[in-house]
């Protein structure tokens, strides 16, 4: 692979005693769309404002096209940033905030007029450049937040939750956008959100973070069917996560008791002895629901509770020894519902489930 | 709540406060317009007026007491901008130390800080002793008794109306901004004037305001270190007063003082809005 653009190499900072990013590594190459997930304090915020120049890393190197950064101010870094509260100037119109990146640079005014309205032209903001900031919707601060941070072409564009106080039907219009205007432009862009769904719709790869620490790497594909840690199998969609005790152990197959009478058949390649105490997760739309018995993992349960979400029903199935599953189903109609109460039959496949310790 | 209950609560705690400015104030200045236009030894008409008009020392008077206003605004302006930027960078414990010597003054007698100046600023004072020793000056330099030491008083007397107004302005710039313009490219100085000055504006009309006005009509201290060299609007009004008895001159005066006041006033209002004074 070719140089990345950017590269994080063992950044670690600390406030006082407290770590806020510890020892992350990460590379970023030209072109791609990376995404730090993680909960609130995470340091995913902090790791963008290392890199933004806005923090200085307690230890450790960052660098931009191989050259070190660490001691460069955040104006001499060639970033474009998207702010969460978008940042725009109140006094300013909407073309001169665009333009304000540009007059910076000393770019000719002829030139900063026609790149500004090509650059709102492409967020679809044209008509409005004269509009002053608060006479604008938050979609439409959001679209001129972009523009602002691309008008000037950065090496990097760097989000800050920048999607995080739309609502939700104007957030996925939103991020749809961000895509195509992402790779129209091929602008590398490394953005942060708390947000699983936004993650796996907009990343070529995704770093999960979890208390200053990258935790896994990968492409949304990846991650989601083989997390490093159950964290990740957490994180990053809904998951059922049950404890048991590996009961017998085969080349290639484990089976792991999870409860009185329950056990479970797991393909896996990693060996584990019997009597292991082990982790394992399965997602809710891996388990089945049938009335009729057959398969490796078939366990008698009772429906606790049906939820119906439009495109899919999710429902709360007690095993035996009160142990509850969640378990998703696409909605087929209304017959096909199973109610509270109801006996029915969870099966999974061995290949859905993954083991952790 | 119905509207009439509303207004009759509203009366209730505005009327004492009313009715205190209405005897204290309001009447005294009916009273005082009064005699500007009916009190003259040519009876009712706009006589006192024609006589200020007409009279250069007036005149001049109004333009002197209008510069040094002016004066004093620009140089509270600049003192009081990087005390207020200051205090918005600063953490909560020097923050209070900066506070405490802001409002200390303003707890202190005008009297007694006009004074101190006069111990600092007279020809064997403080200031012209130190620069002597220090062979900076070999004549003492005038300081009183003209308009420099006017100016010199009053902005430090007056520093603290405009220095509270900025801080509140400054402090209610979005940080964010200004890392956002970084973000782009833009050094210190640009982040200065394309964010920091232009949106401390109502904080700056504001505070020049407050010192204009207030520095339109004083009088203890231009009266102190200004002396009979630099007479201002309100010394004259003060010795037509009690040493001439001439009150339709002197409210004719103190009219011409408080319109043009007023029209500062309807003025920031029309042009920055009056409820952002102390906001």
């Amino acid at each position: 692979m070719s140089e990345p653009l950017v590269t994080l190499h063992a950044v670690s900072k600390h406030y006082g005693r407290a770590i806020a990013v510890n020892n992350v590594s990460l590379d970023v190459f030209e072109g791609e769309f990376v995404t730090l997930l993680g909960p609130s304090g995470s340091g995913k915020t902090t790791t963008l404002m290392l890199i933004a120049g806005f923090e200085t890393p307690t230890s450790g190197e960052i660098r931009i096209r191989g050259a070190s950064v660490v001691a460069r101010p955040p104006e001499k870094r060639d970033i474009g940033m998207v702010f969460q509260s978008y940042a725009l100037f109140p006094h300013m119109s909407v073309f001169d905030n665009v333009a304000y990146p540009l007059r910076t640079r000393r770019v000719p005014s002829a030139e900063v007029a026609e790149r500004v309205a090509r650059v709102l032209d492409a967020v679809r903001m044209s008509g409005l450049a004269e509009r002053y900031p608060r006479q604008l919707s938050g979609g439409q601060q959001q679209r001129v937040a972009v523009a602002r941070a691309l008008v000037y072409r950065p090496s990097l564009l760097l989000m800050d939750e920048p999607l995080g106080a739309l609502d939700k039907k104007l957030r996925e219009e939103m991020q749809s956008e961000l895509k195509d205007l992402q790779r129209t432009l091929g602008v590398t862009t490394l953005y942060v959100t708390h947000d699983q769904q936004e993650a796996l719709a907009l990343s070529d790869r995704i770093a999960i973070m979890n208390v200053g620490d990258v935790v896994q790497i990968g492409s949304p594909l990846a991650l989601y069917e083989h997390p490093a840690t159950d964290f990740v199998a957490g994180f990053l969609g809904d998951v059922n996560t049950l404890d048991g005790v590996v009961a017998e152990a085969e080349t290639g197959v484990v089976r792991v008791e999870i409860a009185e009478g329950i056990e479970v058949t797991v393909a896996t390649s990693a060996r584990r002895s019997a009597g292991k105490r082990v982790r394992l997760t399965l997602r809710p739309e891996r388990l089945d629901l049938a009335t009729t018995a057959g398969g490796v993992n078939c366990w008698r349960g009772r429906v606790r509770g049906a939820t119906f979400r439009g495109e899919l029903v999710r429902y709360d199935v007690e095993l035996g020894s009160g142990l509850v599953v969640n378990v998703s189903r696409p909605y087929r109609g209304q017959e096909t519902i199973f109610g509270p109460g109801q006996e029915v039959f969870v099966r999974s496949r061995p290949d859905d489930w993954r083991v952790f310790g | 709540m119905s509207a009439r209950s509303t207004w009759r609560q509203a009366g209730l705690l505005v009327g004492p406060a009313l009715l205190l400015l209405a005897a204290v104030y309001l009447y005294p200045l009916g009273r005082l317009f009064v005699l500007s236009v009916g009190g003259g030894p040519g009876g009712a008409g706009l006589e006192p007026y024609h006589r200020l008009a007409e009279s250069s020392v007036y005149v001049d008077v109004l333009l002197r007491t209008t510069r040094i206003s002016v004066v004093v605004t620009l140089v509270c302006l600049l003192a009081a901008y990087p005390v207020a930027y200051v205090m918005t960078r600063v953490g909560p414990a020097w923050f209070r130390v900066l506070m405490v010597f802001v409002l200390l003054p303003l707890w202190t007698s005008i009297l007694v800080r006009t004074y101190a100046w006069m111990v600092l600023l007279q020809a064997n004072g403080v200031l012209n002793n130190v620069l002597r020793w220090l062979r900076v000056i070999d004549e003492p330099l005038r300081l009183m008794y003209n308009e420099t030491g006017v100016v010199i008083g009053m902005a430090q007397v007056l520093l603290p109306f405009a220095i509270l107004p900025l801080y509140a302005s400054l402090r209610s710039i979005d940080p964010r901004l200004a890392r956002a313009a970084q973000s782009m490219g833009a050094g210190p100085w640009r982040r200065f004037y394309s964010l920091t000055l232009p949106l401390s504006m109502p904080g700056m009309a504001t505070a020049a305001l407050l010192v204009f006005v207030q520095g339109l009509g004083f009088f203890i201290t231009p009266a102190l270190l200004g002396g009979s060299r630099v007479i201002t609007l309100a010394m004259v009004i003060e010795t037509q007063v009690v040493d001439l008895l001439d009150w339709s001159l002197a409210s004719a005066a103190a009219m011409v003082l408080l319109v043009l006041t007023a029209a500062l006033v309807v003025g920031f209002d029309r042009l920055v809005g009056l409820d952002r004074v102390w906001a």
